[in-house]
């Protein structure tokens, strides 16, 4: 089949979609856009996060054939057209929320959306956004320290 | 000249630079291996034994061979021979025998990964099923002295009479502890994406070690060193599980020689990384400690237990640690293996260190109490003034300042020395604390390079690894320092098998081994042409010998604090509170070091209270085998992590005098929070991982329960 959306604000198109693909496995391999990680690939761990139609989801568990249509952010949409880090990611490079990397992409896009429907979020909503997020490295912390960096650098207007 | 001759003047060295490669990972833009430009790749997929052990009797692939995108179907029968079949681990497809269930028995090539996926699942294999054994009992009569443990150290050592000591010793603390099988679970699952051209072979992996795969790889297809070129510059973390090749490497160089020219893409499942990557034994371990009135250690008795497979071995050295932690003049140890139909065990974080610190630091509370002490004041007592294995003095050695300043940071005066004494809003509520301790070691045939370019910059190539630990930063700021210019002046080049050779990623030597390399060539390339080198004048510098480790004791030291909290209801058990502060020589980046330590700590957090490799006797499998049902801790699982360290000077270990930190946060979370939860409840345990179940409380074991029975 074919599959017609929308991703980081450009038309996309992919044929000969099969049934059974997922939005993850489209997003990397056929639209060259491997930021969104594939470590579980069953809904564990939210490394693929993305957002449909502005809500997160786990692309590993969206089948290609359900974004007909809709809008897909991914992580490679967060930077403006400069090359600018948008202040959630800049906060994460500052605050040390970045090991591996591997988990990063999924809770940036978590993060952000956050932000943008609560610009000050208290830890506890901050850690119930990023709760379907796995970190093997760094013990969220820095992660936690991240948004709120984010946050009050946001509500600066910084 | 020596390896550590001269220190390097830190000016970069000590500053918390961002990391190097942050930019890369936040916009989505780094490359790790699966995603590598290759062109048009082709997919592999595993088939997997689904019998503990026998033989393969019929294996019919000719469903999977329909399947239209199908290029290949691997099995022992066609699979190329390999030239060295040595390390059973890695000779992949080589027999008709299965020795573990998971073990690979074939693989499908197909141009789309769900074709791959597909194929694989229509793969029909038979058995000849032989009676296995999994389950690792510590009361079995075949258990063995293996000839060494890991890191080549001796099996079984003894000083004095332990025998003697213990029968005489005024308290005694004689207990068995057993902690769970653990898996690594990096986030990013091994992953391999391989391509022959003209008979020599390219591996895009995922691993702490580019030299090492290339020198495990290589004689396996009868090629030279240089004929195996592995690029690894990004990495989704380790653990331990990426130090070794395991199987998956080899599986897809086979399958790439059977599509000559085309890059096979094979990353594993979640699920496949419980069966074919490594994982972290279960242990029991036997400890025996005597004591006077004081708590001064007269005798240390350790027998550790633990598995391994029947393929190949791997022996943790769970009590190695025991060998030098305290002072005790009547001293032994014993490591004992099972030999069982399970997957090779392999390095995890810690190997040794992590699971024997959990065993012998859960004694030393039990000592303290026997004793009536403060377990801090209990291992003040019990510092060593050498080291009292060798008798050699520690270079540095800062445990007991460690234990100060981390008591200090808890509220350690608040703790009430009588167990179950504080309750909070219906929780009981105590503190408790675990030594830790990493050693420092010493890992040879590293060399780097450093390339004068235009305009005052330098390149400097090695082929280190960075797991995610921060090597691309700390690396940069070793070699600026060295060259005694800004950080903004160094290029790094690592994770290539095309430049210098580069031991692994592991024990905790990476910056010692290659922060050495690279001082080196530095001061060679400034030796030989001053401080304005010509554009392209190069030198090369070597890790090299350091005489010291034959003269001094080198091991990193730490103290850990738990506040745990249990529910008195449920018995739930939660942690809102961890300090660790650590003596670890010069911090080279205190942010990239901060981000170990407590990474470290939220492993072991994890450890402690969650993570168990359940297998399935009946199987002979992780039953648990996928991040739904092996919990890992999630946001909601960790508290407050205070991470700090103490200003050591230490100027034998290395020019930086730094101590690796990557392993050493994880050594003694699980103790002192099992300490803690016995200071909250009364309720000993003595087997990880701390499940609520446990603090209920088995009236027949006399320990009674920790919470309220209605
Ligand atoms: S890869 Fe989608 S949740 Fe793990
Ligand atoms: S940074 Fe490695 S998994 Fe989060």
């Amino acid at each position: 089949m074919r599959v017609t959306f929308t991703v980081n604000g450009r038309p996309q198109e992919a044929d000969d979609v099969w049934e059974g693909e997922s939005l993850l496995y489209v997003l990397r391999e056929r639209m060259g856009l491997p930021g969104s990680k594939n470590a579980c690939e069953q809904g564990e761990c939210g490394s693929c996060t993305v957002r449909l139609d502005g809500v997160p989801v786990c692309s590993c568990l969206v089948a290609a054939g359900q974004v007909q249509g809709r809008r897909v952010d991914t992580v490679e949409g967060l930077a403006g057209e400069d090359g600018e880090l948008s202040a959630i990611q800049q906060a994460f490079v500052d605050a040390g929320a970045v090991q591996c990397g591997f988990c990063t992409p999924g809770l940036l896009v978590a993060a952000d959306e956050l932000l943008e429907h609560n610009p000050s979020p208290s830890d506890g909503d901050i850690r119930e956004a990023l709760s379907g997020n796995l970190c093997r490295c760094t013990g969220y912390e820095k992660i936690l320290d991240a948004v709120r960096l984010a946050a009050a650098r946001t509500g600066q207007g910084v | 000249m020596t390896a550590t001759q001269g220190r390097v003047r830190p000016r970069a060295i000590g500053t918390p630079l961002d990391r190097l490669d942050g930019r890369a990972k936040v916009t989505g833009s780094a490359r790790y291996a699966y995603e590598q430009p290759v062109g048009e790749p082709v997919y592999l997929h595993a088939v997997q034994a689904t019998v503990a052990r026998g033989r393969i009797t019929g294996i019919d692939t000719e469903a999977a061979a329909a399947v239209p995108g199908v290029l290949a179907v691997l099995t022992h029968r066609n699979a190329p021979r390999l030239a060295d079949t040595r390390d059973a681990e890695l000779a992949v497809l080589q027999s008709d025998a299965v020795a573990f269930r998971g073990q690979f028995v074939g693989g499908v090539v197909a141009t789309t990964s769900e074709a791959a996926r597909y194929a694989a699942s229509l793969v029909r294999t038979t058995y000849d099923t032989q009676p296995h054994d999994s389950v690792l009992r510590p009361d079995r009569d075949d258990l063995y002295a293996p000839e060494s443990v890991n890191g080549g150290f001796a099996t079984d050592t003894e000083q004095g009479d332990v025998e003697a000591a213990l029968a005489s010793a005024a308290v005694t603390v004689d207990q068995t502890y057993t902690t769970a099988m653990n898996h690594n679970n990096p986030m990013e699952p091994h992953t391999t994406v391989a391509v022959w051209n003209d008979g020599e072979l390219t591996l895009y992996e995922s691993t702490q070690g580019v030299h090492m795969v290339r020198s495990q790889v290589a004689p396996l297809f009868g090629l030279q060193p240089d004929e195996v070129h592995v690029v690894s510059p990004f990495v989704g973390g380790g653990f331990g599980s990426k130090g070794t090749p395991h199987a998956p490497v080899v599986l897809a160089a086979m399958a790439a020689r059977l599509v000559p020219g085309r890059a096979v893409r094979f990353a594993l499942t979640r699920p496949q990384m419980f069966f074919v990557a490594g994982y972290r034994t279960p242990t029991v371990q036997h400890i025996r400690l005597g004591a006077d009135r004081g708590g001064r250690l007269t005798a240390i008795s350790v027998d550790a237990v633990s598995q391994t497979s029947r393929i190949k071995e791997f022996a943790e050295q769970t009590a190695v640690a025991a060998r030098m932690m305290y002072a005790a003049p009547h001293r032994r140890t014993t490591h004992r293996l099972a030999r069982l139909d399970v997957p090779v065990p392999s390095w995890m974080r810690a190997p040794g260190e992590c699971p024997g610190m959990f065993a012998a630091e859960v004694a030393m509370d039990e000592l303290a109490e026997a004793c009536g002490l403060d377990p801090v004041e209990l291992r003040i007592r019990n510092e060593p003034a050498t080291d009292p294995e060798t008798g050699r003095p520690f270079s540095s050695r800062n445990l007991v300042a460690c234990l100060r300043e981390g008591a200090r940071r808890i509220g350690w005066e608040r703790r009430e020395q009588a167990p179950r004494s504080r309750r909070e809003a219906g929780h009981l509520v105590g503190l408790g604390v675990a030594a830790s301790v990493y050693p420092v070691f010493w890992m040879p045939g590293s060399s780097a390079t450093v390339r004068a370019g235009a305009g005052g910059r330098y390149t400097v190539s090695i082929g280190a690894a960075d797991l995610g630990t921060g090597t691309w930063t700390a690396l940069a700021q070793i070699a600026a320092d060295a060259l005694e210019v800004p950080v903004e002046r160094v290029e790094l080049r690592i994770g290539d098998t095309a430049f210098p050779p580069a031991s692994v990623a592991g024990g905790s030597s990476g910056i010692t081994a290659w922060g050495s390399a690279v001082v080196h060539a530095a001061r060679r390339l400034r030796e030989t042409y001053g401080n304005a080198p010509p554009d392209g004048a190069e030198a090369t510098g070597e890790t090299g010998d350091n005489p010291a480790t034959e003269r001094f004791a080198m091991y990193a030291f730490g103290a850990q604090f738990a506040e745990v909290r249990v529910d008195e209801e449920t018995g739930e058990v939660r942690v809102p509170r961890l300090v660790g502060v650590f003596a670890a020589g010069c911090v080279i980046n205190p942010k990239t070091a901060r981000s170990q330590l407590v990474g470290g700590m939220t492993m072991g957090l994890s450890m402690a209270l969650h993570e168990e490799s359940h297998v399935d006797g009946r199987l002979g499998q992780v039953a648990n085998h996928d991040l739904a049902e092996y919990h890992i801790a999630a946001n909601a699982d960790v508290g407050d992590i205070d991470v700090s360290w103490i200003d050591e000077d230490d100027p034998h270990v290395n020019p930086m005098g730094s101590k690796g930190i990557g392993e050493i946060g994880i050594v003694g979370t699980a103790a002192a929070v099992a300490n803690a939860a016995h200071n909250a409840t009364g309720v000993r345990v003595r087997d990880l991982p701390i499940t609520l179940d446990k603090l209920l409380g088995d009236p027949g074991a006399g320990n009674g329960p920790a919470v309220r029975r209605r």
